[in-house]
C-alpha cells in the first residue's frame, strides 16, 4: 500500500471509468448472457427462446461428438505442452556449457512467437500437403504408408500439433536455456563431487531447480493450446477430416455460428469458462509459491 | 527473482548478462561448448526451415510449386506472385485493417490500463476493491468463452463491420492493469510526496513523473499487444462480415484451395502469408529487449 495518496472526490472514478465500462459491456454482459443462454434452446424457426433448464448440459455430456471433441482437445493440448516442453528441456540440458552469444540465439529462437497460429498452420499445411508437400515426399522413400491428412484423422491432428509446437518451441527453449544458465556452477559441481552421474544430477538437482520455469511454461502452453489455436484449426483443417481435429473452442464456434444452436454453443462456452477458471487458479497457486522463494 | 539462485521466469533477461560475464574469463572453447553451439544451431535451423520454405515457394511459378521433387531454392516469379497475392486478396486493405486493429488495441489498452492502475495505486476511493476484482475476473473470460453472446452485444451496439468493434472491446484486460499496478507500487513514496510539495496535482504527477518512468513498461506492453492484436483470429472472424473489413490473418484462409477443382496456387498463398507474418515478426526482432521484458512481466 502507498502511504502517499492524492485526494479527489471524482477523479479516481473518471480514471477507472473506461476500463470499467469496457469490462462491463464486453466482458460481463456477454459472459452473463452465455450463462443465461445456456439454459435456453432456440425455437425451430429461430425466432424465440425456449427455457430448457440444464437440458443443454445434459445433452452435451451425453453427446458422443462432444466427448470426442473433449478427448481430442486434451490429446492435442497435452502433446503440444509436453512434447514441446520435453524436447526443449532435453536440448537445453544437453547444451549445458556456458553460452557465448546467448542474446543472438535468443533472437533466432523467439521470432516464431510473432507468427499467427493460422499462418503457421498454412505453412505446415503445405509441408504436409499429400500431393506437393515435402514431408510426404520424403516419407514416401521410407514407407508406402499414405500420410494424407485429408483422409486420415491422426495425420491431421499431427499436422496442427506440429504447427502449434513449432510456434511455441523456440520460446520454450529460450526460457529453459535462461533458467539453466542462471543455476550457479557451484550447485552442480557439488552434486558431481558427491559422485552423481549426469542423468542422476539432472533429475535430482537441475530439474527441481528449474521447476518455476516448468510451471510457468506449462500454464502458458496449456492456455495457448486450449484457447489460442482456434485460428489454426479454422484455417487449416476446419475440424476435419470428419471431426478428427474439432477442438472444443472450434466446436463451440461451429455449433453457434454454422449450426445456429445458440443454447448448445452457450453451454459449451460455460464449460470452457470452467476450464479457464481452473487454469487460472492453478497459475495463481504457483504465483503464490513464487513469492515464498 | 533469480537472486537466490532459484531460476524463475524472470531469469531470461538476467541469464544473458551472467553468461557473457562468465565467458569473458578467457576459457578456451572445449568440446562441451562446441556440442552446445551445435545443438543450438541445429535448433535454430530446424525452426527457420518452414519459414525459409514458405519464402522459397513464394518465389516459384505454379509449375515449379506443383512438381516433384520439391525445389528448395528461390526462383524468379517472386514479384509476380506478390503482386498477384496483393490484388487477389485485397491485401492492401486487409493489412490496413490489421494495422488499425493492432495499433488501436495496443495504444488503447496501454492508456486505459495506465489510468486505472494509477487510480488504484494513488487514490483511496469507495469501491476500489470491487473495481480491482472486476478487472481480475476478466482474466477468466477470454473471447472463446463468450462466442455467441459477444456477437449479439456487438450487433446491438451496431459495431459489426466497424473499426470500433475491432478495437474497443479488446482494450480492457487485467494484464496491462496489473503490470502497471505492480510497477507503480515499486515507485518510492517520496516521489509523490515531492510532487505534492511542489504543488503538483495528480494528473500533473502522472504526466511528468510517472509516465516518463513507465517508458520501459509501456514499450514492453506495446510489443506484446501489437503482436496479439495483429494475430487475433476469432474476434475479427466473429464481428466482421464484409470482405473489406477482414483482417489479413483471417483473409488468407480464403486463398487456400479447398477442392481439387481449384488451382493449387501455393506460391500466391505463401507470398500472402509472408506479407502477413512480417510485421509482427519484425517488431519482435527489432524490439527484442522490450519483447522479452513484456513476455516475462505480463505472464506473472
Amino acid at each position: 500500500m502507498k502511504r502517499t495518496v492524492f485526494r479527489n472526490r471524482w477523479l479516481p472514478y473518471l480514471l477507472v471509468a473506461p476500463q470499467v465500462a469496457i469490462t462491463l459491456v464486453f466482458f460481463f454482459w456477454p459472459a452473463f448472457d452465455s450463462l443465461r443462454l445456456s439454459l435456453y434452446r432456440s425455437s425451430p424457426f429461430g425466432d424465440k427462446l425456449i427455457w430448457v433448464g440444464l437440458a443443454n448440459f445434459q445433452r452435451l455430456f451425453g453427446d458422443r461428438a462432444y466427448l470426442r471433441s473433449a478427448v481430442t482437445t486434451f490429446i492435442f493440448s497435452f502433446l503440444v505442452t509436453f512434447a514441446g516442453m520435453g524436447v526443449a528441456l532435453l536440448l537445453a540440458a544437453l547444451a549445458n556449457a556456458k553460452i557465448r552469444g546467448l542474446g543472438v540465439y535468443r533472437t533466432l529462437l523467439l521470432w516464431p512467437y510473432g507468427i499467427a497460429p493460422a499462418i503457421a498452420g498454412i505453412i505446415w499445411l503445405f509441408i504436409f500437403h499429400p500431393s506437393y508437400g515435402i514431408l510426404p515426399y520424403v516419407l514416401s522413400f521410407v514407407t508406402a504408408y499414405q500420410f494424407n491428412w485429408f483422409l486420415k484423422g491422426w495425420v491431421a491432428l499431427l499436422l496442427i500439433t506440429v504447427a502449434a509446437i513449432w510456434k511455441q518451441f523456440g520460446y520454450n527453449l529460450a526460457f529453459y536455456l535462461a533458467g539453466l544458465q542462471a543455476i550457479p556452477d557451484s550447485v552442480l559441481e557439488a552434486a558431481s563431487v558427491d559422485g552423481a552421474g549426469p542423468v542422476r544430477r539432472f533429475f535430482s538437482m537441475t530439474f527441481p531447480l528449474l521447476s518455476p520455469v516448468t510451471f510457468f511454461l506449462f500454464t502458458l502452453n496449456m492456455t495457448f493450446a486450449f484457447f489460442e489455436t482456434f485460428g489454426l484449426v479454422h484455417s487449416v483443417t476446419q475440424g476435419g477430416p470428419g471431426d478428427a481435429t474439432t477442438i472444443l473452442v472450434y466446436k463451440a464456434w461451429k455449433d453457434g455460428f454454422e449450426g445456429l444452436q445458440i443454447g448448445i454453443s452457450a453451454a459449451q462456452s460455460v464449460v470452457l469458462m470452467v476450464i479457464v477458471i481452473l487454469l487460472t487458479a492453478f497459475q495463481f497457486r504457483y504465483a503464490e509459491k513464487k513469492v515464498v522463494y | 527473482m533469480g537472486g537466490q539462485g532459484r531460476p524463475g521466469a524472470g531469469t531470461l533477461a538476467v541469464g544473458v548478462g551472467a553468461a557473457v560475464a562468465r565467458d569473458a574469463s578467457g576459457r578456451r572453447p572445449d568440446w562441451n561448448s562446441r556440442l552446445t553451439h551445435g545443438i543450438l544451431l541445429a535448433a535454430v535451423l530446424v525452426l527457420a526451415f518452414p519459414l525459409y520454405y514458405a519464402f522459397v515457394i513464394s518465389t516459384q511459378s505454379l509449375s515449379e510449386v506443383s512438381s516433384l521433387p520439391p525445389r528448395l531454392l528461390p526462383s524468379t516469379s517472386m514479384i509476380q506472385n506478390y503482386a498477384e497475392a496483393w490484388q487477389r486478396a485485397q491485401m492492401g486493405r486487409m493489412l490496413v485493417n490489421s494495422a488499425v486493429m493492432a495499433l488501436g488495441i495496443a495504444v488503447g489498452k496501454i492508456v486505459i490500463s495506465l489510468l486505472s492502475a494509477f487510480a488504484i495505486v494513488y487514490f483511496n476511493f469507495r469501491g476500489k476493491q470491487v473495481v480491482f476484482w472486476m478487472i481480475f475476473v476478466t482474466l477468466m473470460l477470454p473471447v472463446p468463452v463468450r462466442i455467441v453472446s459477444t456477437f449479439q452485444v456487438i450487433s446491438v451496439l451496431g459495431w459489426v463491420d466497424t473499426y470500433w468493434g475491432l478495437t474497443v472491446p479488446l482494450m480492457a484486460s487485467a494484464t496491462g492493469t496489473f503490470l502497471f499496478r505492480q510497477f507503480f507500487q515499486t515507485l518510492p513514496d517520496s516521489l509523490a510526496e515531492a510532487a505534492q510539495l511542489d504543488g503538483a496535482g495528480p494528473m500533473r504527477f502522472l504526466w511528468s513523473f510517472v509516465l516518463p518512468l513507465s517508458r520501459a513498461n509501456i514499450a514492453a506492453l506495446f510489443v506484446i499487444l501489437f503482436v496479439y492484436g495483429w494475430n487475433e483470429y476469432l474476434w475479427p472472424l466473429l464481428i466482421t462480415n464484409r470482405p473489406e473489413m477482414r483482417t489479413a490473418v483471417i483473409g488468407i484462409e480464403a486463398l487456400v484451395p479447398r477442392s481439387g477443382s481449384q488451382l493449387p496456387e501455393w506460391n500466391v498463398i505463401m507470398a500472402a502469408a509472408t506479407m502477413v507474418l512480417l510485421p509482427p515478426v519484425a517488431i519482435i526482432v527489432f524490439m527484442q529487449r522490450w519483447f522479452v521484458k513484456g513476455l516475462v512481466e505480463t505472464e506473472k
